[in-house]
């Protein structure tokens, strides 16, 4: 059985490589018209607005469903909001952008990213978030499933590993993403603190969750396997 | 896995992916190069190591991750 590794640096490309020479030709061509001046400068902004914008209603249609109290007007705002928060982080990296992918699709994730923020806390705002582990009754008997020994067991050990090697901050933060399904850009928000920070902190409370786990014998991999 | 789904889902939110992984910074530097070489057939654990394991751990990642795949899929279909 393995224990979660650390958080790993992604290897890092040589600053050299600024943009890759295989660059096509439509990232160019967006490339020149937002470092231009001028009407030509206007003009590219003004498709990168828009690319942005269907970027962030595509983002926005998908989530619907999920969010059926918002009228098509209010989230018709949120993509527009989304578009225009997008293009200044566009413009404002634009020298961040190295060519290994296509400059519409390295576009489109700012849109996605603000669009799918926006629509996160949107869906949470108003409500306390569940800090306690209101989802305890999974863990202490499988929400009334009928679990094996061996599943009972390990459920039974997690509980047990998050009360006892889990600091208070580790624990609040577990239980509300893991157990309580609070979305990690409301949790940052209601804290004061970044998705990354967030996550670098979920991801030593489980490291230590599998370590005890680990200590007392009890197998996880098979549960917890990459699937795609 | 458990004979039962909701259990199942639970453990990976708990447990988190077995591997190493990387953080989100670097996930969303990384996504639009991870989503088109998978489009492209490419090796994607080859290139960005750690990237599949944390698309496993966190939800609002994997969330933005489908979300653009599915974008420029249906560029490239049109």
């Amino acid at each position: 059985m393995s224990v979660a590794s650390p958080i790993v640096e992604p290897v890092t490309e040589p600053v050299a490589a600024v943009l890759d020479p295989r660059l096509d030709d439509e990232s160019r061509r967006w490339l020149v018209g937002l470092r231009a001046e001028g009407a030509e400068k206007d003009a590219a902004v003004e498709r990168l607005h828009a690319l942005l914008l269907r970027a962030a209603r595509f983002e926005v249609a998908r989530r619907r469903p999920m969010l059926p109290h918002l009228r098509g007007g209010e989230l018709d705002e949120i993509a527009l909001e989304a578009a225009g928060d997008a293009l200044m982080s566009v413009i404002r990296r634009l020298d961040d952008f190295r060519g290994t992918a296509r400059f519409t699709t390295w576009a489109y994730k700012f849109a996605l990213l603000e669009a799918a923020v926006k629509l996160r806390r949107r869906a949470w705002q108003g409500r306390e978030l569940p800090l306690e582990p209101e989802a305890w009754s999974l863990l202490a008997g499988g929400g009334g499933a009928d679990l094996e020994a061996e599943q009972s067991e390990l459920l039974d050990a997690i509980r047990r590993a998050i009360e006892s090697e889990l600091t208070p901050r580790q624990r609040e933060v577990l239980v509300a993403l893991a157990l309580n399904g609070v979305p990690i850009d409301v949790l940052a928000q209601r804290l004061d603190t970044t998705r990354g920070a967030l996550y670098k902190t979920l991801h030593d409370a489980r490291r230590k969750l599998r370590a005890r786990l680990d200590e007392q014998g009890l197998s996880v991999g098979s549960f917890t396997e990459e699937t795609r | 896995m458990t004979q039962h789904p909701d259990i199942d889902q639970a453990l990976v939110r708990l447990l988190g992916p077995a591997g190493p992984e990387i953080g989100c910074d670097a996930c969303f530097e990384g996504l639009d190069r991870y989503v088109e070489l998978e489009l492209a057939g490419r090796d994607v654990d080859a290139a960005l190591p750690g990237f599949r394991a944390h698309l496993v751990g966190c939800p609002a990642c994997r969330e933005e991750y489908e979300s653009l795949r599915a974008l420029v899929a249906g560029d490239g279909a049109a």
